[in-house]
């Protein structure tokens, strides 16, 4: 199978959806160059750097018929908008009483890694998950990133996209046919049967690079992906939980009403996954600071294989 | 006859009327049914201010889109909405707009390009701004119209949505309703220029400044805003000059700063009796009969809408899981 970016997967999954359906539009304060040449300036927008109008247009937009595409670029830049996506686009469609409804996909990176300093290393989808009314993607590889795009963009829900910086341009398989992947169906991306990590975007890749590692001292690791963070697939995570017995949730964000917490909840209020817990839940996520700027810092702060690693030798010596 | 009674019939012009005592009567007995436990939350009257929503969105057609505020009622029935469904909206009622899921600050009908109350001051011009990017997409000649107040020309979004709606020439009226008051607020304290229209300049657009409570006047200049518009010359800012009648909201507790001296100026500049004055000057125009018989009317149909309201169920408890996400 052919190999390409996380990046170009994304942007494939754009044009093939604009070929597919005319209402789809996109605006981003910097127009994708090669969206813009297939698709020109009427379709492609740049606009001024004023993301509290882009998401809000793009409200109206959905309303009136068409089907736009936000790039707000970094989830950093989203915070000057939310009153648009936290008063209006997750509200709208059941506060007017279902009667239209709003297609749109905002998409944002997110992570750190990029020597960005506080400001521009967030990942704040925890926040967006609380929100009742918005639908939410946390792809982890070039293959997941297009097949999730294309079903956010035919969805008619507000969706965001969270893209993982570290992600762009990492390679994968991606198939060459016209594929969908389904919100709500976690990846099983390495079987297992002594432990289950639940590891989001970028962690997934450090996730596996730690299970081979521990495959070595004879710890059998299964690697579970939500991909979709809502709606969330919390069977396929406590199936995992109740095969493995112990569990460790990996997340690049802070562990403070994190996604993390959110999984962990999942597993310990239902009564067969609870039961099969050995031991404590474990989380390795960043710490919960902002991001700092120098490389010895934030490499600090976040975590990476061998922090997971340590995480699953310590729920196997609880239990 | 001035200039701007020859553009609008007879007809026309006690349409108008008929709508403006509509969104007054409509306000009256919500306020009353507020006060007596049958409405919830909070109501915000329009009641002073009819002449600018029926103003303006005479000069529209149903595929035309409006957005509206808090003080949403007007702009409604202006846009011809159902007043039986309004109603049982504000009784959180099933047959309501929104399923009893909206109440007075979310009413929408999308079928006749109402696209919202909204809740959040500011808050409906980059939805509205965004219609006006699909209507010149469609290329149709759809104009979208936002309504908002003298606080909103403050915010972020104004200046945002103005700005982009400027620079692609899309085809939006931005309508300030300028009630001088930002809830106990004098605008004078808030906002920087006398004039909110002063502010289109900034952004290279035509700023127009109408008497608010003048519905001849207003049309004139919606009108003239809307073809420029259709034409594809981009977007005006319209400020309208007018006042509540009433409080920031019908709440009994709520305070109301403004001097009792300025109500009653306003008061006497009333848009509904001006107009009424207007047509009666007219020989043959409006009888005291024909008035007495269209108000009898809009009453009728205010009771009427009650009737619906109240004969309509509350939404199940299975219904708050509904709508959650669109299919």
């Amino acid at each position: 199978m052919r190999q390409i970016t996380y990046a170009a997967a994304a942007m494939e999954a754009f044009a093939e959806e604009m070929r597919r359906d005319s209402k789809i539009f996109h605006l981003s304060t910097d127009a994708p160059p090669e969206l813009l040449k297939e698709f020109g300036a009427q379709r492609i927008r740049a606009t001024p750097i004023a993301e509290g109008v882009l998401t809000g247009m793009a409200i109206g937009a959905a309303g009136s018929g068409y089907r736009p595409i936000v790039d707000w670029r970094m989830v950093t830049f989203s915070f000057v908008a939310m009153d648009q996506i936290v008063n209006q686009a997750s509200k709208i469609h059941y506060m007017f009483g279902g009667q239209t409804t709003f297609p749109i996909l905002y998409r944002a990176s997110v992570g750190g890694g990029t020597r960005r300093a506080a400001q521009h290393s967030q990942s704040p989808y925890s926040m967006f998950m609380n929100l009742a009314g918005l639908k939410i993607i946390l792809p982890s590889t070039p293959r997941d990133v297009k097949g999730l795009l294309k079903t956010a963009i035919r969805d008619n829900n507000p969706v965001i996209s969270f893209e993982s910086d570290r992600l762009m341009g990492v390679k994968g398989d991606v198939p060459d046919d016209d594929y969908t992947i389904e919100f709500g169906q976690a990846d099983i991306k390495r079987e297992g049967t002594d432990v289950t990590i639940v590891a989001l975007a970028w962690l997934v890749h450090e996730a596996l690079a730690a299970a081979e590692t521990l495959a070595s001292e004879g710890i059998s690791v299964e690697v579970v992906d939500p991909r979709t963070l809502v709606p969330m697939d919390a069977d396929a995570i406590r199936a995992s939980v109740i095969k493995t017995g112990r569990l460790v949730i990996a997340d690049e964000a802070g562990p403070t009403a994190g996604a993390s917490a959110e999984i962990a909840a999942l597993v310990t209020e239902h009564a067969e996954s609870f039961a099969a817990l050995r031991g404590p839940v474990k989380r390795v996520c960043a710490l919960q600071v902002p991001i700092p700027y120098g490389p010895e810092l934030e490499d600090h702060v976040f975590p990476d294989r061998h922090k997971i690693a340590a995480g699953v030798r310590e729920v196997m010596n609880a239990g | 006859m001035t200039d701007t009674q020859s553009a609008v019939s007879a007809d026309q012009q006690r349409e108008m009327l008929r709508l403006m005592q509509t969104i007054r009567r409509f306000e009256e007995r919500a306020s009353a049914d507020f006060l007596g436990g049958d409405i919830y939350g909070v109501v915000h009257c329009y009641i002073g201010e009819e002449a600018t929503a029926v103003g303006v969105c005479s000069a529209l057609t149903r595929e035309d889109k409006i957005i509206s505020t808090h003080r949403g009622h007007g702009h409604c029935i202006a846009k011809g909405a159902d007043l039986n469904r309004m109603m049982a909206e504000l009784y959180g009622r099933v047959d309501g707009y929104c399923k009893g899921k909206g109440g007075s600050m979310h009413i929408a009908d999308f079928d006749i390009g109402m696209l919202g109350a909204n809740g959040i001051v500011a808050g409906g011009l980059s939805i509205i701004t965004g219609a006006g990017l699909a209507a010149q997409m469609d290329g149709a000649g759809r104009v979208a119209v936002a309504f908002f107040g003298d606080g909103a020309s403050n915010a972020g979004p104004f200046h945002e949505s103005i700005n982009i709606a400027a620079a692609w020439k899309l085809p939006v009226v931005y309508v300030c309703e300028n009630n001088l008051w930002a809830v106990n607020t004098p605008a004078s304290d808030t906002v920087s220029v006398v004039d909110v229209a002063a502010r289109a300049h900034g952004y290279g657009i035509p700023g127009v400044i109408v008497d608010g409570n003048d519905v001849l006047a207003v049309h004139k200049v919606a009108s003239e805003a809307v073809a420029r518009a259709r034409a594809g010359e981009g977007p005006t800012l319209i400020e309208c000059k007018t006042y509540r009648h009433r409080r920031h909201t019908e709440r009994a507790a709520q305070p109301d700063l403004r001097p009792p001296e300025e109500v009653a100026e306003w008061m006497r500049k009333d848009p509904i009796d001006r107009l009424v004055n207007s047509l009666k000057s007219q020989q043959g125009q409006l009888s005291d009969e024909e008035w007495l018989q269209m108000d009898a009317e809009v009453m009728a149909s205010i009771e009427r809408s009650v009737e619906f309201a109240r004969a309509s169920p509350f939404p199940s408890r299975d219904a708050a899981l509904e709508d959650v996400y669109a299919a």
